[in-house]
């Protein structure tokens, strides 16, 4: 081969049929999920829409999954040169960036809320003169508890966030203990990747085993603290701007601790399956990577949707 | 890896599967460029439909509903379906070949981010036969009119911006992949051409913002289907938000459509000035700050819409400082050509017509960044004409100014030279017939996104729709003049035009399929 030096061959792939394809299950998966929505507020049936949406995800899932499957058998038949490796340590870097951005949209519009449109529908600063026409009783404290109408927007009898600085109030306070779940899981999925390095496979599974029951762990006792806001504390979706970004953000979150967990139970059957080498293994960096992004997210939230 | 060796010079595969399955960036390039001459054309259709329905006062040909879908499918088609994937097109043909690299860094990827995008379009266009009609509520789709008063198409709508962003955001992560990591040796960032360095920030860019238009429309869609008040004050929440999220992505959007486009102009006024670009640091400290500056100005989209005082001084202040860089870079093509000798090509034709006409853009940009000049301008055709400006003769027409130059590169064939002259007087004369009046109907009050207006409007109105069916039908000869350069013509050597510097230039025209395998001699590597 006539490449100088250092610089090794750059593997291009061949033509690929999976884009395509997963082109066509993306566009199912949404145009039918449109319609779904769409159905339901028109209160027709939605089955043909559901069975495409389904349909859809079923070939995008199918079509990723073989996607992923080349990339390891790539990399396993020894395709990938030094430099093959960094685009994709690149690409994750970037990928995790742009998510950032996406919980940063949400952040904002938290902070917007908090600190101009409540304080002005109440009255409140420079633009209080549209609150004291619209809603004069409406009183501008967080978290909304009484909703500007409440007959649009019920309001929550409740709110969720940290009322009482007691160790007892943080001792029930389930929020409190998906922290500590959170940041453990960061430090054993740490573990994992020191007992990758040294060669240590046992200590990698069981490490990582670990780190995806706290997962798990975490995406439980967010169910049941949902269930709690939805039967006792009135809390809902649609019950006014507190539960809007109390959802959003924390709904986002636990999506994302569910790809997350996903990612790593991947990695780990990986990981049983024999693959990674103690210097070859950005496929379970690249997830270690994400689950830290999710740790990090949920210690923004944790401060200001819970504690703030 | 000596299995692997073989794959890499063998020709493009026969037939449809070529374009489905590749991943090849030069295949790639040819097909986000194609698909955005698509669009191009079909947003300029519905550009049409508004210029006819504006020739007279009066309603004639339309319904005001159907207008507002025009106004709006007109805005999104032509700035996420024509200019961006232009650009986008543009990077992957050139990129590679600029920095010496055998491909994109992430060549499946990089087919995947093209081929979502036609399913997008089919998706947002599918809403045009559909009974609730396309989304009406304009391309900058403000709450409340694109949630509570929004047709329910608007459904869709936010499914395919959620398209858009993801290709627009696996296509930069590719980008700059490639930059960073994919330049032969001796290739320093410092020595990258600056298209290279302006998609790299463009990218970058891209990342930071598309997410954040994707939270924007994933909270239309919980307002509208889950009952969430994020742009509804009953419930707490304010439409204003909507319009912060939205401009938080909108104004490095403007900025992500105007970039690369200094890029390509770089490129293309020192090679017909025959002169080297007269500061190329200075262009790429110009571009980071203008980037850095587009995540702080977004506000002055919205100085009437009632913020504190103290807002309004700080956007204000913060956007003329970005006439700093943006005048640096306009003294630089300036001073580039200041004593070259200069030859001008179509290419260059454009380049230069770019920078007088950008320019202008640029100055009614500053008079709208006065904020209580704004009161008065704010939704006038005056702000038409502005963003106008800088989107058709600016960025649209680099993206001409790069086609013809790059063209030969591609086919292996010149262009027709008088087609392409006759293609750039008529857009030239045609953009300003267009959009010059629309200043004075602006001045004057005449709103935005109306489909019928007050008598003394009309005369420019005539004159405006005149010069928009001119422009309309030019563009008819850049897709002739493709066709014929791509079918035939005078063999392009590989230098093309004498003065052009750099390693897309070494290569045969047209280039092989495959380019750089092995990295370039990096003696063939000079400072810009």
């Amino acid at each position: 081969m006539a490449s100088t030096g250092s610089h090794e061959t750059y593997y291009v792939p061949d033509q690929t049929k999976l884009p395509f394809f997963a082109s066509i299950g993306l566009f199912l998966t949404v145009f039918g999920l449109g319609n779904v929505l769409n159905d339901i507020q028109a209160s027709e049936s939605t089955a043909v829409a559901t069975w495409m949406s389904l349909f859809g995800f079923t070939l995008l899932s199918f079509i990723l999954f073989q996607w992923f499957s080349t990339v390891i058998r790539e990399n396993h038949a020894g395709l990938n040169s030094d430099q093959l490796k960094r685009s994709y340590v690149w690409g994750m870097a970037w990928f995790i960036f742009s998510e950032v951005m996406f919980f940063a949209a949400f952040f904002g519009a938290l902070y917007y809320v908090r600190n101009f449109s409540v304080p002005w529908i109440g009255g409140l600063g420079d633009k209080g003169i549209t609150g004291e026409i619209l809603w004069p009783e409406f009183e501008a404290v967080w978290p909304v508890i009484n909703n500007p109408d409440s007959q649009i927007f019920t309001s929550p009898h409740e709110a969720l966030n940290v009322h009482e600085w007691s160790v007892s109030f943080f001792a029930s306070f389930l929020p409190f203990w998906n922290t500590v779940i959170l940041l453990t899981s960061s430090v054993t999925v740490h573990f994992a990747h020191t007992a990758l390095k040294a060669g240590n496979r046992k200590g990698l599974i069981s490490w990582l085993s670990l780190t995806v029951a706290l997962g798990v762990l975490f995406l439980v006792l967010q169910a049941m603290e949902y269930i709690e806001a939805y039967d006792h504390y009135g809390l809902t979706l649609d019950s006014g701007i507190y539960g809007s970004t109390f959802f959003l953000l924390t709904g986002f979150h636990g999506f994302h601790v569910t790809l997350g967990t996903f990612m790593l139970v991947v990695m780990l059957t990986r990981a049983l399956k024999g693959h990674f080498k103690p210097d070859d293994h950005f496929g379970f960096e690249a997830a270690s990577w994400y689950w830290h992004f999710v740790d990090v997210v949920w210690v923004g939230l944790f401060i200001f949707v819970y504690l703030l | 890896m000596s299995a692997s060796h073989d794959d890499h010079h063998h020709g493009p595969a026969k037939g449809l599967t070529r374009w489905l399955y590749t991943t090849n960036h030069k295949d790639i390039g040819s097909l986000y460029l194609w698909f955005s001459f698509a669009m191009f054309l079909l947003g300029g259709t519905f550009a049409m439909v508004i210029r006819a329905e504006l020739f007279q006062p009066g309603l004639q040909l339309v319904e005001p509903n159907f207008f507002n879908q025009m106004t709006t499918m007109h805005g999104l088609v032509m700035v996420f379906g024509a200019v961006m994937p232009a650009f986008v097109g543009l990077a992957n043909w050139l990129i590679p070949m600029m920095i010496g690299a055998p491909d994109m860094a992430l060549p499946r990827m990089n087919n995947w981010s093209f081929w979502i995008l036609p399913f997008a379009f089919a998706m947002l266009s599918s809403t045009l036969f559909m009974d609730a009609g396309a989304p009406n509520f304009g391309w900058t789709f403000y709450a409340p009119l694109s949630t509570t008063y929004a047709p329910s198409t608007v459904t869709f709508f936010i499914f395919a911006i959620h398209i858009m962003g993801a290709s627009s955001i696996m296509g930069s992560i590719n980008i700059i992949a490639t930059v960073l990591n994919m330049r032969a040796p001796g290739m320093t960032l410092m020595k990258m051409p600056l298209f290279v360095w302006t998609w790299l920030i463009t990218a970058y860019l891209l990342i930071a913002v598309m997410p954040v238009l994707a939270g924007v429309v994933t909270m239309m869609l919980f307002d509208i289907h889950f009952g969430t008040s994020f742009f509804n004050a009953a419930g707490g929440g304010d439409p204003v938000l909507f319009q912060h999220v939205f401009w938080f992505f909108g104004h490095p959007e403007v900025y992500i459509m105007i970039l690369p486009a200094f890029g390509i102009v770089s490129a293309i006024i020192p090679t017909f000035a025959r002169k080297r670009l007269f500061g190329y640091d200075s262009m790429v400290y110009a571009t980071a700050s203008i980037a850095f500056l587009s995540f702080i100005v977004w506000a002055h989209h919205m100085f009437t819409v009632g913020m504190p005082i103290a807002g309004e001084l700080f956007f204000m202040y913060a956007t003329m400082l970005i006439a700093v860089p943006t005048g640096v870079k306009v003294f630089n093509w300036v001073a580039t050509m200041f004593r070259g000798s200069m030859t001008f090509e179509t290419p260059m034709l454009f380049a230069i017509a770019f920078v007088v006409l950008f320019t202008m853009g640029g100055f009614t940009g500053l008079m709208l960044a006065i904020t209580p000049a704004d009161f008065q301008y704010h939704d006038t055709y005056f702000v038409v004409a502005h963003f106008h400006y800088v989107l058709v003769p600016g960025a649209i027409f680099s993206i001409m100014a790069a086609t013809y130059y790059w063209l030969p590169k591609w086919t292996g064939h010149m262009y027709d030279e008088r087609l392409g002259k006759l293609h750039f007087w008529l857009s030239f004369i045609g953009v300003n017939v267009l959009f010059f009046p629309q200043h004075f109907l602006g001045l004057a009050g005449m709103p935005r996104r109306i489909p019928d207006y007050a008598l003394q409007f009309a005369d420019f109105n005539w004159i405006s729709s005149i010069g928009g069916f001119l422009f309309g039908a030019s563009q008819l000869i850049l897709l002739v003049v493709v066709i014929k350069c791509v079918k035939g013509g005078k063999k392009a050597t590989p230098q093309v035009w004498e003065g052009a510097q750099g390693l897309e230039w070494t290569l045969d025209s047209p280039a092989p399929y495959h380019t750089f395998a092995t990295p370039p001699d990096p003696k063939l590597i000079h400072a810009q």
